[in-house]
């Protein structure tokens, strides 16, 4: 029997509740110099001169203070110390064993794919997958790294997806919902199709370079407009794939949208298909409405969950979108962390559950 | 025209200036001496190309020459088929966006007196908007007050995308000189391309960039709000115009979701951000981005949770629609009747002068 299958199905007897797939677990790093190991002499003197050196206002944080240290439960900072995230103990006893996670999807936001030095960002991309390996895949394989690349250099990134190709240590790419051009740019096709080629489905989260402005009116003041804001990277990122016809050339290609929210989805997908009815001419690429492509090669992740006035309205939502394209994610162990017993407030079925907690992940992810 | 009492109110209508020959007559002797020896003309909108189908529907495109330029064509396309007692003419030229605060300024100020002369006093169902540079704040409550005092004048139009989020402090002259005389502030589709039109960078394509105003407007409801301008402002009413709407309830639960989370950022705001749109914010149906389904559409409407706020548009010469109806199927009647005139005479309040 495959590991996919023991993990999935384990302790049928003594625990009869469901193996979730949570696709977005966020790790952190015991100590800044835990990426030394997997770094030539050259880039650990650069780490410590520059740090990641990226775009944004501030030497070692982002530009919007949070509300939490380090944007996190209050309650997730490992007993042992360290930063939440850092410690696989802490992280099984609280999220994995408490929920009974099957299999977490690794969401690195150390921001080694957004370093402005490219040549850095594929250094600190295989660091950060190779420790990403053996600090948290190889003591606890349920959890599962992502490919992290340095999107802005195609080669590098190739070259760095082919490496990972077939280790069951990955589940699957990852790149930040802003990236320095709309990701539909042929400039990052040679992504798309390693991606296809080794079976790799593409987790975009939000984040990512902060090479332009979050508007097209500029910069927000506050961090309660920045973080809706980041939920429009998400839109356009799906907007731009869809008209610059990725899928199209690469119909395989599966995108999933994590912590982008969901509720957008179909009215985006209306919008697209309202105007492209009149500007179809500009996009011959496309031989579908757009909203087709969203229907068969996005998903969406479920945190923050969505909450309607009315929660029924959360089903409607599922509807519109199509339950098989909606997955799990917690968040873990970030403030805005959603419980998988608690995220929605309507009753879902027992096969919708399923859907959203386990099945459709599979359909998705390669646990290998 | 019909009984005014129900008159059907076009909310957003597209005169379009010809060129800045049309506008010199309108200006100082110094900027017709500019813009002459200059030879500076073709300040159409990016976010509006006159040629692209977005400009102008197909059946309405004339022979020669720019859509929207002719009064006789405006009559016989849109006042008398769709049988509006009054329209609200936006006009989206190149003063809105200009770099420089004083031709920018320049510009605006002839539009302005252009539409009252060449448009308002030729046909008396129309109405307007007073176009300002919004990139020169302090000259543009100048122009408001200037041009105020004409009862036709009912709104404040600006473009949705502009040097700044509209919440900022920068902006605040421009909303005091709007509330003083009780003006919504109308924000239209369109940008004056500063940044990048989305947070990921240019699109390569036009349809991308037009769709991607609606979360122009999203980010400037949140800067709106977050800002505290609707509590400095109490009276303040901001109108979307081509927004697409749809997008608007799940808009309203993010906004609620994260408001809740993090409000001790912004103390000011105490009330729902929900509650706050809901009373403040208004938005043309044109387009209405609806679902395929008329049910679907109908519980949008319903998640909207207002019907106060959606206001009647033809968006005329815009291509949005084919065929003799604006609206899509759907609708309840109720609904649509306050779309079509007691939403609109409740938010600009000038039309009542004339209207009831």
């Amino acid at each position: 029997m495959s590991m996919t299958a023991d993990l999935l199905d384990r302790q049928p007897q003594t625990d009869a509740r469901l193996g979730i797939i949570d696709t977005d677990i966020h790790p952190y790093m015991k100590t800044p110099r835990d990426l030394d190991p997997y770094l030539s002499a050259r880039w650990r003197k650069y780490l410590l001169e520059y740090d990641k050196f990226v775009c944004g206002p501030y030497a070692a944080r982002g530009t919007y203070p949070r509300f939490q240290p380090n944007t996190c439960r209050r309650d997730s900072w490992p007993p042992g110390g360290g930063l939440p995230g850092s410690d696989v103990d802490f992280i099984r006893e609280q999220h994995l064993e408490a929920n009974n996670i099957a299999f977490g999807v690794l969401e690195p936001l150390l921001n080694a794919n957004i370093a402005r030095n490219h040549d850095a960002a594929a250094a600190f991309c295989t660091a950060m997958n190779e420790w990403q390996k053996q600090t948290f895949y190889v003591p606890e394989p349920r959890l599962r790294a992502s490919v992290l690349v340095p999107q802005d250099d195609p080669d590098a990134a190739v070259k760095e997806i082919e490496s990972r190709a077939g280790d069951p240590a990955f589940a699957q790419i990852q790149l930040g919902s802003k990236t320095s051009e709309p990701l539909g740019r042929r400039r990052y096709w040679p992504i798309f199709a390693a991606a296809q080629a080794n079976g790799f489905s593409i987790g975009l989260h939000i984040g990512g370079t902060q090479n332009s402005a979050p508007s097209a009116s500029g910069w927000p003041q506050f961090y309660i407009e920045d973080h809706h804001m980041l939920v429009h990277s998400m839109q356009n990122q799906t907007a731009s794939v869809i008209l610059e016809g990725v899928f199209q050339a690469f119909p395989k290609l599966k995108i999933v949208l994590i912590e982008g929210g969901f509720a957008w989805g179909p009215t985006l997908a209306w919008r697209l298909d309202t105007h492209w009815k009149k500007m179809r001419d500009e996009v011959p690429q496309l031989k579908r409405p757009p909203s087709e492509y969203m229907r068969t090669n996005v998903w969406f992740a479920t945190q923050p969950v969505e909450e309607p006035e009315n929660p029924e309205d959360l089903r409607q939502t599922f509807e519109w979108i199509g339950w098989d394209r909606i997955v799990y994610s917690s968040d873990y162990p970030h403030w805005d962390y959603d419980d998988p017993r608690q995220a929605w407030r309507i009753k879902l079925s027992e096969a919708e559950e399923r859907m959203i907690l386990r099945d459709n992940a599979l359909q998705v992810y390669n646990f290998g | 025209m019909n009984d005014p009492a129900s008159a059907v109110i076009d909310c957003d209508i597209h005169p379009s200036v010809p060129s800045v020959k049309t506008l010199l007559p309108y200006m100082s002797e110094f900027w017709q001496e500019s813009f002459v020896a200059r030879g500076i003309d073709g300040l159409d909108l990016q976010s509006y190309p006159p040629g692209a189908p977005i400009s102008c529907r197909p059946d309405w495109r004339p022979d020669k020459g720019k859509p929207g330029t002719s009064l006789d064509a405006m009559r016989a396309q849109a006042l008398d088929p769709f049988r509006l007692g009054v329209a609200i003419c936006n006009t989206l030229y190149g003063g809105q966006i200009a770099v420089s605060e004083t031709m920018g300024a320049a510009v605006c100020s002839a539009v302005n007196d252009w539409i009252a002369a060449e448009w308002l006093d030729k046909e008396p169902r129309l109405r307007a908007s007073i176009v300002v540079p919004a990139q020169a704040p302090l000259l543009a409550a100048e122009e408001i007050e200037r041009k105020a005092p004409d009862r036709r004048f009912v709104q404040v139009l600006m473009p949705v995308a502009c040097e700044m989020m509209l919440g900022r402090s920068y902006y605040w002259p421009i909303y005091e000189a709007a509330v003083r005389h009780d003006l919504p502030i109308g924000l239209h589709a369109g940008s004056m391309y500063r940044y990048a039109p989305t947070s990921t960078g240019w699109p390569s394509h036009f349809l991308h960039d037009y769709v991607a105003h609606q979360q122009t407007f999203e980010d400037q409801l949140l800067s709106l709000v977050s800002n505290g301008i609707f509590v400095k402002f109490p009276t303040l009413r901001v109108v979307f115009i081509e927004s697409g709407v749809t997008w608007l309830p799940g808009f309203i639960w993010r906004a609620i979701k994260t408001w809740r989370g993090v409000r001790a950022e912004v103390p000011w705001v105490k009330q729902s951000p929900a509650e706050i749109i809901r009373d403040r914010i208004r938005l043309t149906a044109q387009p209405l981005d609806a679902p395929p389904d008329a049910k679907s559409l109908d519980r949008i409407i319903d998640q909207i949770g207002s019907d106060e706020m959606l206001l009647f548009a033809t968006d005329y010469p815009h291509w949005q629609f084919d065929g003799d109806e604006p609206l899509p199927p759907g609708l309840n009647p109720g609904l649509i009747r306050k779309m079509r005139h007691d939403n609109p005479l409740a938010t600009y309040p000038r039309l009542k002068e004339t209207l009831q």
